[in-house]
């Protein structure tokens, strides 16, 4: 396979999963933002969002107002923001475009049309009253092209680095906003018990789509603990940091075993793993959650710039 | 031969509107179809393409800017017996025009002979000092040649172009067939059509026959072959991928490929790999910065030297664009006569040489009833034709002809035959060419039954290329 097609498969597995991402957090900031009353709170989460998604500079630098409509037409469709949902799908699109013959017809088709669909679909501004849609089909697009990939692909090299580029993005987004958000599970004194906490640990989850499984699994009853630990070491949970770096691991192990070799890549995925796989939710409060999360950020950094140069992505 | 104005040749309807033996078939069936239901799928066409991206990219529009070309459901019919005729003259031509190649950089035969002024190779980009003296592997010098045909009645096929660089549209043939069976799966069940689809298994079996005499395809290897496109922006980059898959070759960018102990190797995930046989869709002066064109990116440096050490395959060879020039054109009679030894089946289209002063005094006074084309043009741009233009555009076109004759070359105004498209109004003759495809190789030519008929949408336009309004049908050799 050549290391460009590689390249292009990776990183458009990446941008659909950061697009998918990104419509989720947008999601529960403008859900926030029905519950909240007063203007400043809702600006406050309209802010995290952008800081999440790395672009309140971005947003900033235009000078505008921070309101909702503002802050998710930014991150929705706006062509000067290489991170806008409309951005990323065009991205992923050209990265498919430049890999086609590596992939079954059926991804390309559906990365085709969902490109078709959104760009159709963001060609206006969005409006609160058709913003639900709009999230949810980008969330259905990314979903139909993941299931593509699953249903009609090879278990080969393409379909490995396609998965870790999935995988990879997010890890990376559960753990920035786990980080975000990182004192809201933190004791705090003044705050036990309220119903604010209460609310902010239900956003936590709902942005990564894990507010039903963790009621489930916990009965309904809610401790910062509990979610801390649900949202990086439960294996169960797809979202989490465990179960990502299990799926990044196993289909590099799918590489090594194709290739019959491994890479410096593999090396500082057992590092990350050593640590990861040997601590408990205590180790990691106590050791500090802010920074258990840079490192783990950090890492899956480096794994990435090591599995592009190990693997040739660019000469 | 007659001018737009004059009889033209309909394939489907004779003069008195009865219906050719070729069509009848087809025109019972589409007889008995609901016109609605026709309409409906006609615009499902247009879905379907898109969603499979077969675009293309039209130069100076927004980047990115993708397009369709048009898609026709009305079939292009052609009869067994005409199809013979036709592979006999194409097969001809394009013998000679390897001949002709192998000659022009070898012994240049045909110019001592003064069947062909010298100055046409001295002064012509397309001919290649750096291809004198070798011999590509196999002796093919065009792996895959597209001959472009015009019709102007029963037995009168002309050559209108021979595309030797280059060729592109085969995929637009391939899909077309697709799409047709998707659509009207019964038609293929009445009608004897021969297939296409397996045009991208002979081409990689004809270019695999053309790997250089080095590849000793020890243990069962098969030399690895890579489409070499110039990329996504590139109009035609749809066709490259299309084509490469359908192979099962690499498509490759000049940035994935490096020379290496003296071959060309593309950049894989496990390290550098050599390719035997490069199917390349980049020019003749993008393809080496070290031979030709210093700052280009699309290429491989040095692949020239490795490619005249044996190394590697390029197809089609450098330097075949001498071949298909349209100074060259006017000599294809002689040419293949030369080499051949035979009278050519296929006939040129009549050619005036602006170069010489009495073909320009003629074009000059005939300007309105003429087409006029530049010698190195390409897609229809930069010509001009008589009939259809204003006397403002006639005026002014004289001027760059009086400029620079040399340039150009005149043809008459051919009335090109039509074959019914699908309107609103149901079937509406437009005018047609055809583009056949032949693949070359030691084991012989091979030519895909069929071919890229491309029309003209406008009503009475003459002009198909798909860049400036043209459209495509599918095309249909009948069985015996």
């Amino acid at each position: 396979m050549l290391g460009r097609a590689a390249n292009g498969v990776y990183w458009m597995a990446r941008y659909l999963e950061r697009a998918e991402n990104t419509a989720r957090l947008i999601d529960v900031g403008f859900h926030l933002a029905l519950t909240r009353g007063s203007r400043a709170r809702q600006e406050e989460e309209w802010r995290s969002v952008l800081i999440t998604t790395g672009q309140e500079a971005a947003f900033l630098a235009r000078k505008q107002e921070l309101t909702g409509a503002a802050v998710f037409n930014f991150l929705l469709r706006e062509r000067d923001n290489p991170g806008s949902v409309l951005s990323m799908i065009e991205n992923a699109r050209t990265n498919a475009r430049v890999v086609r013959t590596s992939l079954t017809n059926e991804v390309w088709e559906a990365t085709n049309e969902t490109w078709m669909i959104l760009r159709e679909l963001l060609a206006r501004p969005v409006r609160e009253t058709n913003l639900r849609e709009v999230l949810s089909t980008i969330r259905q697009r990314a979903t139909l092209v993941r299931g593509a990939m699953e249903g009609s692909m090879l278990r080969n090299e393409v379909f490995n680095f396609a998965r870790i580029g999935t995988f990879i993005e997010r890890a990376d987004n559960t753990a920035r906003i786990l980080d975000v958000k990182y004192y809201v599970l933190l004791p705090s004194v003044a705050w036990v018990g309220s119903s604010l906490d209460n609310v902010q640990w239900d956003t936590l989850l709902r942005s990564v789509a894990g507010n039903r499984a963790y009621s489930w699994l916990h009965a309904g009853s809610m401790d910062p603990r509990g979610i801390a630990r649900f949202l990086i070491l439960d294996g169960r949970f797809p979202r989490s940091l465990v179960f990502c770096f299990e799926k990044i691991r196993s289909n590099m192990a799918g590489l090594a075993k194709q290739y019959g070799a491994e890479t410096q890549a593999h090396q500082l995925l057992r590092d990350a793993g050593t640590r990861l796989h040997d601590v408990n939710i205590e180790q990691i409060f106590e050791g500090g959650l802010h920074e258990f999360l840079q490192d783990y950020i950090g890492r899956t950094y480096r794994i990435g710039e090591a599995i592009a140069s190990d693997y040739r992505f660019i000469a | 031969m007659s001018s737009a104005g004059g009889s033209r040749y309909d394939e489907m309807l004779h003069g008195d509107g009865s219906v050719r033996a070729a069509y009848a078939d087809f025109r019972d069936w589409y007889d008995g179809q609901d016109i609605a239901w026709l309409r409906r799928q006609d615009a499902e066409a247009e879905r379907f393409f898109r969603r499979i991206g077969i675009t293309f990219n039209v130069y100076g529009d927004d980047a990115g800017e993708e397009r369709l070309i048009p898609f026709d459901m009305i079939p292009r019919i052609i009869t067994a017996r005409e199809w013979r005729k036709l592979t006999r003259g194409i097969e001809q031509r394009v013998r000679a025009i390897n001949a002709f190649l192998q000659d022009l950089y070898h012994r240049q035969e045909i110019v001592k002979a003064g069947r062909l002024p010298v100055n046409l190779l001295r002064e012509n980009e397309a001919f290649l000092t750096q291809m004198i003296g070798f011999t590509p592997p196999g002796g093919v010098y065009t792996h895959i040649v597209g001959i472009d045909l015009v019709r102007t009645g029963p037995d009168e096929f002309m050559v209108l172009e021979d595309n030797a660089r280059t060729p592109s549209g085969v995929s637009y043939m391939l899909e077309n067939r697709e799409t047709m069976m998707a659509m009207f799966p019964e038609l293929f069940t009445r009608i004897p059509v021969r297939p296409v689809s397996d045009y991208p298994r002979r081409l990689m079996r004809s270019l695999q026959a053309c790997a250089p005499a080095r590849f000793d395809g020890r243990g069962g290897a098969r030399p690895s072959v890579a489409v070499l496109t110039p990329g996504i922006f590139n109009s035609a980059y749809f066709e490259h991928a299309y084509l490469a898959d359908q192979m099962g070759a690499e498509l490759v960018e000049g940035s994935d490929l490096r020379v290496c102990n003296g071959r060309v190797q593309m950049r894989t995930t496990e390290g550098y790999k050599p390719v035997d046989v490069i199917y390349r869709r980049v020019d003749d002066n993008y393809l080496d910065p070290l031979s030709f064109e210093p700052d280009s990116v699309l290429g491989v440096a040095g692949i020239m030297d490795v490619y005249r050490a044996g190394g590697v395959t390029i197809a089609n060879a450098p330097g075949t664009g001498i071949a298909d020039d349209k100074a060259i054109y006017s000599f294809m009679p002689d040419i293949v006569e030369f080499y051949t030894g035979e009278k050519p089946i296929l006939q040129n289209v009549p050619t005036w040489r602006c170069s010489e002063a009495d073909s320009l005094a003629y074009v000059l006074d005939n300007l309105s009833e003429l087409v006029v084309k530049e010698v190195h043009g390409s897609g229809g741009y930069g010509m001009l034709i008589g009939p259809t233009s204003s006397k403002k555009e006639i005026a002014e076109f004289a001027l760059k002809l009086r400029a620079k004759p040399d340039n150009y070359i005149a043809q008459p105004t051919l009335s090109l035959s039509t074959v019914p498209i699908f309107t609103k109004e149901g079937l509406a003759p437009r005018h047609v060419d055809l583009r056949p495809f032949v693949l070359c190789s030691p084991d012989g030519i091979d030519i895909t039954p069929g071919g890229l008929t491309r029309v003209a949408l406008k009503k009475g336009s003459l002009v198909v290329n798909s860049s400036q309004g043209g459209g495509t049908k599918d095309s249909w050799v009948l069985d015996e």
